[in-house]
């Protein structure tokens, strides 16, 4: 069974988007969140394969919404919290 | 918790995050600070640029290079396991009839090491749905036309396994050093959506 995430082939996603001399990210959090993502992995709190499958396992309408960052953010908030990482105030 | 989410902007909602897992002893700030300094000042395409143009001028490193790429990387100085985990790299090389490109149908995978941090264009829906069906007339929307009769392998990238193109040597670059070389080459023509 597919993923929302499986658009190969599927039509309707429009033109190309090129910018031109694109910064490596558009915003300061999207380079926070790339770091705490490789951080987490790296000290164990959990894997590379369970972090992908949490992306693409997002609610269908909330992936195609969020932008490419959001949903790592998602899929962070959601692992920790499966966990009880870091997740009490 | 989760139900405020949606209400907190994204950058606060980051830095609160971050900061819960930095006082929890989950990760270290000087942790953060050197994965995205290592990444910014290591990843780039000018790594991708050096494999091709030791590639062009070496026959010998460009045969060990398309056999085992991981095995050849070491030769000019680089390998697949600085990141998370090593992945496998298969270079693809461009002929006079045959062109190759890249993407990850399912979401982002790319060799960041040797080409720097993906482009927002190669993680769009847009993309990884239409370069699949119709590779011809997306590379004419990158100002790439290929003749009819060269045909376009697209390589679908997967958690494990990475591509890279080796791109055509121009015409006319007999008397280039390897550094000249390194600089015709662009990250579009490593990923296949520019000729070089």
């Amino acid at each position: 069974m597919s993923r929302v995430n499986d658009v190969g082939g599927q039509t309707g996603f429009g033109a190309l988007e090129i910018e031109a001399d694109e910064p490596p990210f558009h915003a300061d959090w999207e380079a926070r969140v790339f770091a705490l993502n490789s951080v987490l992995v790296r000290n164990g709190v959990y894997r590379l394969d369970e972090f992908r499958d949490t992306v693409e396992r997002l609610p269908p309408a909330d992936y195609l919404a969020a932008s490419y960052y959001e949903r790592w953010l998602a899929a962070i908030e959601t692992l920790l919290e499966r966990r009880g990482v870091g997740t009490g105030d | 918790m989760s139900g405020e989410h949606a209400s907190v902007p994204v950058a606060a909602r980051v830095r609160r995050l971050e900061e819960r897992l930095i006082d929890a002893g989950v990760v270290g700030q000087d942790q953060l600070d050197a994965v995205l300094a290592a990444m910014l000042k290591g990843a780039t395409p000018l790594n991708g640029a050096r494999i091709v143009a030791r590639a062009w001028s070496d026959d010998g490193f460009r045969a060990r290079l398309l056999a085992d790429a991981n095995a050849a990387l070491p030769e000019v100085g680089l390998s697949m396991k600085g990141g998370i985990q090593e992945q496998r790299l298969k270079v693809v090389a461009n002929t006079p009839h045959a062109h190759n490109v890249l993407v990850c149908t399912l979401c982002s995978c790319y060799p960041i090491g040797l080409l720097g941090p993906s482009p927002s264009w190669y993680k769009s829906e847009a993309y990884r749905s239409r370069v699949v069906r119709e590779p011809r007339a997306v590379l004419a929307e990158f100002g790439l036309h290929l003749p009819d009769d060269t045909a376009i392998t697209v390589w679908d990238s997967s958690a494990e396994s990475r591509y890279l193109v080796l791109p055509r040597r121009p015409d006319g670059t007999g008397g280039l050093s390897e550094p000249e070389l390194a600089a015709l080459v662009t990250r579009e023509g490593l990923i296949g959506t520019a000729a070089v």
